[in-house]
């Protein structure tokens, strides 16, 4: 693909050719998106020869994104070369690019590369499905875990664990049908004459609420030992993941990110209201629909991999919105801000506590719990 | 906590209320016929089972314990269950309504508040630390995690310009988040606290020993008694804090008491139970229908219909999957969580 640069067009006359600025203030945005500096941001586009193809990049937003890959790669390499076996960061790197020792070899390729991956990967579909999300619901708490999709995620695999004794792919199958079913559900049950953000996540609340019940009674029901693995599946865990993990998550990102990203520039013009955005020309209906669903299925996706990993989904965008200082979340920053996130609490649920590793849902959970309280609370100190 | 003038409509008056006002003699009515419900789901809870006795002989070792099996039943378990439902059931019901009217809030409930998990977190570090093994015993923990959640979700959800009922419930979210995160880490290292708090979770009146009731019993009769003194001050309050300050009563001391007696219902029942959902967000909701905004007739409703309720479900689960039995919190939910939904649904929510 030969790529030329141009510095982008004036945004008032970029608006009449159906391309919109990134740095639209959105009216109907009641939450704020988060820069509010009135700079014009520096941005330039990215386009194939006859424009079949093309981007727009805000010279920030690329370069946060870019840290951010690289940080989450920092971590995982970090990952690879702490454990029980510590490894010098050199002798991972020489392994990773098959210079290693047999020795090194099988501790990194076999035992920590796949769940470096699969942290990678889902933190990744997670971050990316959180910013589409966010943006369909023009609103900061929109996310996968709190409309109850993750939950119905749960319920699919603890049907297959504890009911039809299914392990590995099988879980992860159920999974995927759970999340499906139940997203279908709450979309159906929010629905009236149009969707609104609120009563979406209301409706999640309250499916949730039911399957939590139902999860809690497969529980009881289990033996204490299929109990436990349950638990620990629904808390989201990263322990003893391997290479079936890392391809459910990597097909999953390599089918549906693509999508999300080419759709996801209609995200800003969806916010200024159905009519204002068929009149910039964008199929409202159908960049809606395949939004919504391609983010399901990358909950989904990360879901039947690591379990219903909470809050990195919710924290992402927003960490990577404020970072980059864009008024909406971008996709891919917050893609890689879901990585970084998620190499990390990784590697704390490896480390906090000294013989246990605990799964790494609770590391998320604690720390997304935290910050959305005080996301809470500066939202309304603000009065919005 | 600051109230403004956008939020002074009362939750009734968000709710159309449909029921005829007819005064007085149509409240009365509706109170009758609630408390002869009432006996008919207790003797129900008695007699019903997996080993269903006849009527006529739960009445006869009723009052003559001859020391049948049928006698034992009676008086070790059924009896013990169906009372600890009563004081369950009425408590989760005021506390519903009780955060209703404090918060103006058709919404508010303990376990979507969080206020249960508070109570469950706080039993958690009994059952994982200090290793007490039955619930008379998690009780005073149950009231401290109460405690600590009902406050923070209050501060947290009453704060700002424009609390939105909305917005209370994803305070209650968020908190729960938090806990939930700790309550995790607990069990999930922790094997035998797991198995413990995997049983007491679900919500059940099943399994409690005699000395649960005994127990908690004080602080549930404290807590019910609390409430239903503030019944004509929470009128005051549901008018907003500057007319409640006209009419001479304290906002800010109603909703500390408010908050305290929220404590024990909440805290004695979860102990005593485990956490039990939607209780608290029907009872005020089908009480309001029939009487309309008055608090002092909604609390009275609300202690008769939450042990109907409970106890009905109760029942339920003994005979739906019969001789096994469903835990009441499971059949709760079930039935609450479609409430909720229609609830959302019906109510006219604005963009946020």
């Amino acid at each position: 693909m030969n790529m030329i640069t141009e510095p982008a067009p004036d945004t008032t006359s970029s608006a009449g050719t159906g391309d919109h600025p990134a740095t639209d203030r959105c009216p109907a945005t009641t939450v704020s998106p988060i820069g509010r500096s009135g700079r014009r941001a520096r941005q330039f586009v990215l386009r194939t020869p006859g424009g079949a193809l093309s981007l727009r990049v805000r010279a920030r937003a690329l370069l946060v994104g870019t840290a951010l890959l690289l940080a989450a790669a920092a971590i995982a390499v970090v990952n690879l070369s702490s454990g029980d076996f510590p490894i010098p960061v050199g002798d991972v790197l020489r392994s990773l690019i098959g210079q290693g020792d047999p020795g090194t070899d099988f501790i990194v390729h076999e035992l920590r590369l796949p769940r470096a991956l699969v942290a990678l990967l889902v933190g990744a579909a997670l971050g990316a499905s959180g910013a589409v999300f966010q943006g369909l619901t023009r609103n900061p708490l929109g996310s996968p875990d709190f409309v109850g999709m993750t939950v119905g995620a749960a319920t699919g695999a603890l049907v297959v664990i504890l009911l039809l004794d299914g392990s590995g792919l099988q879980v992860a199958v159920g999974a995927i049908v759970g999340c499906v079913l139940t997203s279908i559900a709450i979309y159906l049950l929010a629905f009236q004459r149009g969707t609104q953000a609120f009563r979406l996540i209301l409706m999640g609340v309250g499916v949730s609420a039911l399957l939590e019940a139902l999860n809690s009674y497969l529980i009881v029901k289990g033996r204490l030992d299929e109990a436990l693995a349950a638990q620990v599946w629904l808390i989201g865990s990263l322990g003893g993941r391997g290479w079936t993990e890392v391809t459910i998550v990597a097909i999953t990102l390599a089918a549906l990110l693509p999508a999300v990203v080419h759709y996801g520039r209609h995200l800003n013009m969806l916010a200024l209201g159905d009519d204002t955005a068929t009149l910039h020309g964008v199929r409202v209906e159908r960049s809606r629909a395949v939004l919504a669903l391609a983010s399901v299925g990358l909950a989904a996706g990360a879901t039947a991999a690591a379990g219903p990993i909470a809050f990195v989904a919710l924290a992402a965008p927003q960490l990577a919105a404020r970072l980059t200082r864009s008024p909406g979340p971008g996709i891919l920053p917050a893609a890689a801000m879901g990585a970084a996130l998620l190499a990390g609490s990784d590697w704390a649920a490896q480390r906090v506590l000294p013989d246990n590793d605990i799964p790494v849902g609770v590391v998320t959970a604690a720390i997304g719990g935290l910050y959305l309280t005080w996301l809470l609370a500066r939202e309304w100190r603000r009065g919005r | 906590m600051t109230q403004t003038t956008g939020v002074l409509t009362a939750p009734h008056t968000a709710e159309p209320v449909r029921a005829p006002r007819a005064g007085h003699a149509w409240r009365r009515g509706g109170l009758v016929l609630g408390v002869l419900t009432l006996a008919c789901v207790l003797a129900l809870s008695i007699a019903v089972g997996s080993r269903t006795i006849p009527l006529d002989t739960v009445w006869h070792v009723l009052w003559h314990d001859d020391g049948s099996a049928q006698a034992d039943i009676v008086h070790q378990l059924r009896i013990p269950r169906t009372l600890l439902g009563l004081g369950v059931g009425a408590a989760l019901g005021l506390a519903g309504a009780l955060m209703q009217a404090l918060t103006r809030n058709p919404l508010a409930e303990p376990g979507l508040l969080g206020v249960n998990l508070g109570a469950s977190s706080g039993v958690v570090v009994a059952i994982a630390f200090l290793g007490l093994t039955s619930p008379s015993a998690y009780v005073w923990f149950a009231f401290g995690g109460a405690a600590l959640t009902a406050t923070a979700v209050f501060a947290l959800g009453g704060s700002g310009r424009f609390p939105t009922p909305e917005r209370q419930v994803l305070a209650g979210v968020s908190i729960t988040a938090v806990l939930g995160a700790l309550v995790w880490a607990v069990l999930v290292t922790n094997r035998g606290t797991f198995d413990r708090y995997r049983h007491w979770d679900v919500g059940s009146l099943a399994d409690r020993d005699s000395d649960t009731l005994l127990r908690v019993a004080p602080f549930l009769i404290a807590g019910i008694l609390l409430t239903l003194t503030l019944g004509g001050r929470l009128n005051a309050l549901s008018m907003g804090d500057e007319a409640a300050t006209a009419l001479g009563a304290h906002p800010g001391r109603i909703r500390v008491l408010g908050v305290a007696a929220i404590t024990l219902l909440c805290g004695a029942a979860t102990a005593a139970c485990g956490p039990i959902w939607f209780l608290g967000l029907a009872v005020p909701y089908i009480a309001r229908l029939v009487t309309g905004p008055d608090h002092r007739w909604i609390l009275a409703y609300a202690v008769v219909l939450g042990p109907v309720l409970l106890l009905g479900a109760d029942v339920l689960g003994r005979v739906l999957t019969a001789p096994s039995e469903l835990q009441v919190g499971i059949v709760t939910a079930f039935l609450g969580a479609p409430v909720f939904i229609a609830l959302c649904r019906r109510r006219k929510l604005g963009a946020l």
